[in-house]
């Protein structure tokens, strides 16, 4: 008998004894949250929520998305960005040397000063990012090694809560949930930011 | 109303003041209060240490009892606890179905005495007077397995010449658990000390409770402080009036 | 060779970290005996306790997420064996390997060899509560392999050759002023100047593992959450570590318990609300990675799904204790319990600490095996409460108390109880004469002496109640 054959087979004897009463479903949880996504108010709740989880957040006013990246930057020092191929043109700030992912080393990844990328979707209860490797987030590595995370979100993909997160993303892409900077509880379970992934997020709002 | 009292084995043998206390205020607010003399012991203890075929006997004797009375009253949340919640348990893991279905029906009429004053009687206020600065533990089985929430509170509140102070962490278990307090001695004493410790910081002069088991507990630990500080169960103060002297040390 | 073909099966001896040394009496005595431990513990959890609280009264619907987080476990543990098959299939179908171990003993060889076919000599981990029930990394060492720990806190248990004795923090015993000193003699290259602030310590902590990051083959982690329907997992965590093992290497092994899968997508959205508010006290924990088989041009090629039983058969075969199956690895329970805040993880012997581990562990290798851990609670309920997924744990210590070996003693004497209580008589004789008894003294003979050593006895009353009542009634 297999290991495979072997456990499937202890599983239906266990059931077999005893079949499980599955309680009735009672009242059903939230599917979706009390406000449409890309209201204001909700995309005040994610300002909030991703402030209190210490990431830093902007509006970038018009189309200005590179004016802002550009900022963020020079008041971080950072000299060197990366972005994904996909990333909209005109978000990129002429300001500093930017290297577009082509497969970078993953050493050369880290290198680096600073990533920006987009979003597939947030969530605004929970102050979450949503990455799912689309052209214009890149693969995972690359929000992941370099220490400053710039990330555009646009109104349109704020939602209220995690279910209606889900019910927007692919199940079989890679999926990175951000919220907030690399942080750990693993000392007197007090939170502090900034460990092995990026230590700085940065949230650019569009406003359209 | 005529109650039945269920006077519980801890009380009956070592805490009889708390249920002597029990009928006076019941009979006080004009009720009947009878004593089913076949009645012994809930079972609890042995199926808390692992005896649930011992216990059967007892729930069958508890059931045959207490099957005859409409309102069923212990001083006792973690009694009434078990009653509610562990005889059916009980009846069935024995594959007594019948008994399971009489013991649910028993447990749905007995009532822990906050829950029977503020639901069924509907009294907050019994009359008391109990000039004495008193802290209240709200003990683990009142708390969650009944959900007794803020009826004894109430009804301390209520009582005229009562200084009711807070008790520090008050939701945390003082660390008796009937069996674990001997199978674990070491650790209930460390739990039992964080809660004299608490019972102690707002110099209350009397600790009350719902349960005997858990005012034994820390009475005892109290008594071998001498910390000054007494246990006195919830019935022996809302029983009294200030002419009887009911409560004792 | 297996001796039961087919039959739920306990987890084996001599592997793994499932029982403990000593029992936890003897075991508890000496943690609380250390004052600084005591003092850890009481901080880390009061702390945790109160962030919890906070977030979880931000959500409306907490109720209505709990009683679905049960029923959506509840559902999968009665389609279990369906769902580990859809779960392989749809793995298999994303470019993913399946392998499925019986046991610890296997699932160490299924790993291991894993690991040597990759040539490396050396793997990052993810904190997993699988790997360290079945000993992977003694495994891996026994074998030439290094593994390192990449979690912080497992990072200091590692470090300090120290033993995990929290759930989610594996160091919570340790407080920062002890973490500074292990770093400070263990980690090469460390600042001698560091300081204890959390934040130093973190830094340290990176500047530690970045080269491992970027330069290992293969990682091995666990899973917080497998889906039947799509073949994705799901690893929760806060620091990136998470990200790095899952993201950079070629080579990645995941180690999961079968009671892990959930049915479908949208379940997701349940556990992904529950599980950080309840454990960490975050609404949402800073990263989570979820991955379906490979994706070409991102992350490992080669992505391994070990299926691990253990033991797991044969919790699922108690009607009662199985629910013991669903438990998400929060920690809550831990963090709420008054017997865990005192005596902290070590004493229960096992990798699953706490009232989750007081019934998950003696259920997985037998109740014989951890016989003292179902007494290990006062039963005050406070776990129950604090689930995310409703276990009632009170209910299960008490099931497992029912099947626990008594010793001779205490269940003659217990046998004697019930007969004497069953005979109302008998019973006011016995109560007569227990209170003549005790005018002898204050103290109790063993095996109740445990009692007196700290606590008075009341004084006994002059008569029982059911005597006064007697007199009353005839008096009257």
């Amino acid at each position: 008998m297999s290991a495979r054959e072997e456990v499937l087979a202890r599983l239906r004897a266990a059931l077999a004894g005893a079949p499980p009463v599955v309680p009735a479903p009672g009242p059903v949880p939230r599917r979706q949250g009390d406000r449409p996504p890309g209201r204001p108010e909700l995309v005040e709740l994610l300002r909030q929520r991703l402030v209190d989880y210490r990431a830093e957040v902007h509006r970038a006013a018009g189309a200005d998305v590179a004016g802002t990246v550009a900022a963020i930057l020079a008041a971080a020092g950072a000299r060197t960005l990366v972005v994904p191929a996909g990333l909209p043109a005109d978000w990129r700030p002429g300001t500093v040397e930017v290297v577009v992912d082509e497969d970078l080393p993953a050493a050369r990844l880290a290198g680096l000063d600073a990533v920006l990328t987009a979003a597939a979707v947030a969530v605004a209860e929970t102050g979450t990012i949503v990455l799912d490797a689309g052209a214009d987030q890149g693969r995972r590595a690359l929000s992941l090694l370099p220490d400053l995370h710039v990330c555009v979100v646009r109104p349109a993909q704020v939602v209220g809560i995690v279910p209606e997160a889900l019910d927007r993303l692919t199940p079989g892409r890679p999926l990175t949930w951000i919220s907030g900077p690399s942080a750990t509880s693993d000392i007197e379970l007090s939170r502090v930011e900034g460990v092995h992934g990026p230590r700085r997020l940065h949230v650019v709002l569009t406003d359209g | 109303m005529r109650i039945a009292l269920f006077v519980t084995c801890l009380a009956d043998t070592l805490f009889p003041e708390a249920a002597k206390a029990t009928v006076r205020l019941l009979e006080r607010l004009g009720h009947e209060v009878v004593f089913p003399a076949d009645q012994t012991c809930c079972g609890q203890m042995h199926v808390n240490t692992g005896y649930p075929d011992e216990a059967l006997r007892l729930v069958r004797r508890h059931v045959r009892a207490f099957a005859p009375y409409e309102v069923v009253v212990a001083p006792s949340g973690s009694c009434v606890g078990s009653v509610r919640h562990q005889h059916a348990m009980v009846a069935r893991r024995a594959g007594d179905e019948r008994l399971a279905v009489r013991a649910e029906e028993v447990g749905r009429r007995t009532y822990e005495l906050s829950e029977l004053l503020v639901d069924v009687l509907g009294v907050t206020d019994v009359g008391a007077y109990y000039p004495h600065r008193v802290t209240y533990h709200p003990t683990c089985h009142s708390l969650r397995m009944l959900r007794v929430g803020d009826r004894p509170l109430r009804l301390l509140r209520a009582v005229r010449g009562l200084d009711l102070v807070e008790l520090p962490q008050a939701e945390q278990c003082c660390g008796f658990g009937g069996t674990f307090a001997v199978k674990n001695a070491d650790t209930s004493t460390a739990m039992l000390a964080d809660k004299m410790r608490n019972v102690l910081a707002n110099r209350a002069d009397v600790c009350t409770a719902g349960d005997a088991s858990c005012l034994m507990h820390i009475g005892g630990g109290l008594s071998r402080l001498r910390a000054g500080v007494r246990t006195v169960h919830l019935a022996e103060i809302l029983a009294a009036t200030g002419t009887v002297g009911t409560t004792r040390g | 060779m297996r001796t039961f073909l087919g039959m739920p099966t306990t987890a084996p001896a001599g592997v793994g970290h499932l029982r403990g040394d000593e029992p936890f009496p003897a075991a508890a005595r000496k943690a609380l005996g250390d004052a600084q431990l005591r003092r850890n513990l009481r901080h880390a959890t009061t702390t945790i306790r109160a962030k919890s609280g906070a977030v979880i009264d931000e959500v409306p619907d907490w109720a209505e997420l709990r009683a679905a987080g049960r029923a959506i476990k509840a559902d999968t543990m009665a389609r279990l064996p369906e769902l580990l098959e859809q779960l392989e299939a749809a793995v298999t179908a994303a470019g993913g390997v399946v392998h499925w171990a019986a046991d610890a003993v296997e699932a160490n060889r299924i790993v291991t060899e894993l690991v040597r076919a990759t040539g490396a000599d050396r793997v990052m981990k993810v904190k997993s509560m699988a790997t360290q029930e079945i000993g992977l990394n003694e495994a891996l060492e026994a074998a030439g392999i290094e593994p390192v720990e990449t979690d912080l806190a497992e990072l200091i248990v590692q470090l300090g050759n120290d033993k995990p004795s929290h759930i989610l923090v594996p160091a919570i015993h340790r407080n920062r002023a002890e973490i500074r000193e292990i770093f400070r003699r263990e980690m090469p290259g460390v600042d001698p100047d560091l300081t204890d602030e959390p934040a130093a310590l973190a830094a340290a902590a990176r500047r530690h593992l970045r080269q491992t990051f970027l330069s290992t083959k293969v990682a091995v982690s666990g899973a917080n959450f497998a889906v039947a329907e799509t073949g994705t997992l799901a690893v929760v965590e806060s620091e990136g570590n998470g990200r790095m093992c899952l993201t950079l290497p070629e080579t990645l092994i995941t180690v999961m318990g079968i009671e892990k899968v959930i049915p479908t997508w949208a379940d997701l959205g349940v556990f992904l609300q529950l599980l950080p508010r309840a454990s960490t006290g975050e609404r949402m924990n800073p990263y989570t990675s979820m991955w379906t088989g490979v994706t070409p041009g991102d992350g490992p090629r080669q992505v391994h799904l070990v299926l691990l039983d253990n033991g797991r058969s044969a919790v699922l075969a108690d009607p009662v204790g199985r629910q013991a199956l669903h438990c998400i690895r929060c920690s809550a329970c831990l963090n709420v319990c008054p017997v865990y805040e005192r005596t902290g993880g070590h004493a229960y012997g096992s990798v699953y600490p706490g009232p989750i581990g007081a019934v998950l562990s003696p259920q997985l290798t037998g109740v014989a095996d951890n016989a003292s851990l179902p007494y290990a609670s006062s039963l005050c309920g406070a776990c129950f409460d604090a689930c995310p997924v409703l276990i009632d744990i009170p209910s299960i210590l008490v099931h497992l108390r029912g099947q626990a070996p008594h010793p001779r003693a205490e269940a003659a004497a217990m046998a004697a109880a019930a007969y004497t209580m069953d005979h109302p008589r008998l019973y006011a004789a016995a109560q007569r004469a227990a209170g003549l008894g005790r005018v002898a003294g204050r103290a109790l003979p063993p095996p109740l002496n445990g009692w007196t050593a700290s606590r008075d006895l009341p004084a006994a009353p002059p008569q029982t109640f059911r005597q006064w009542w007697a007199e009353r009634g005839s008096g009257s």
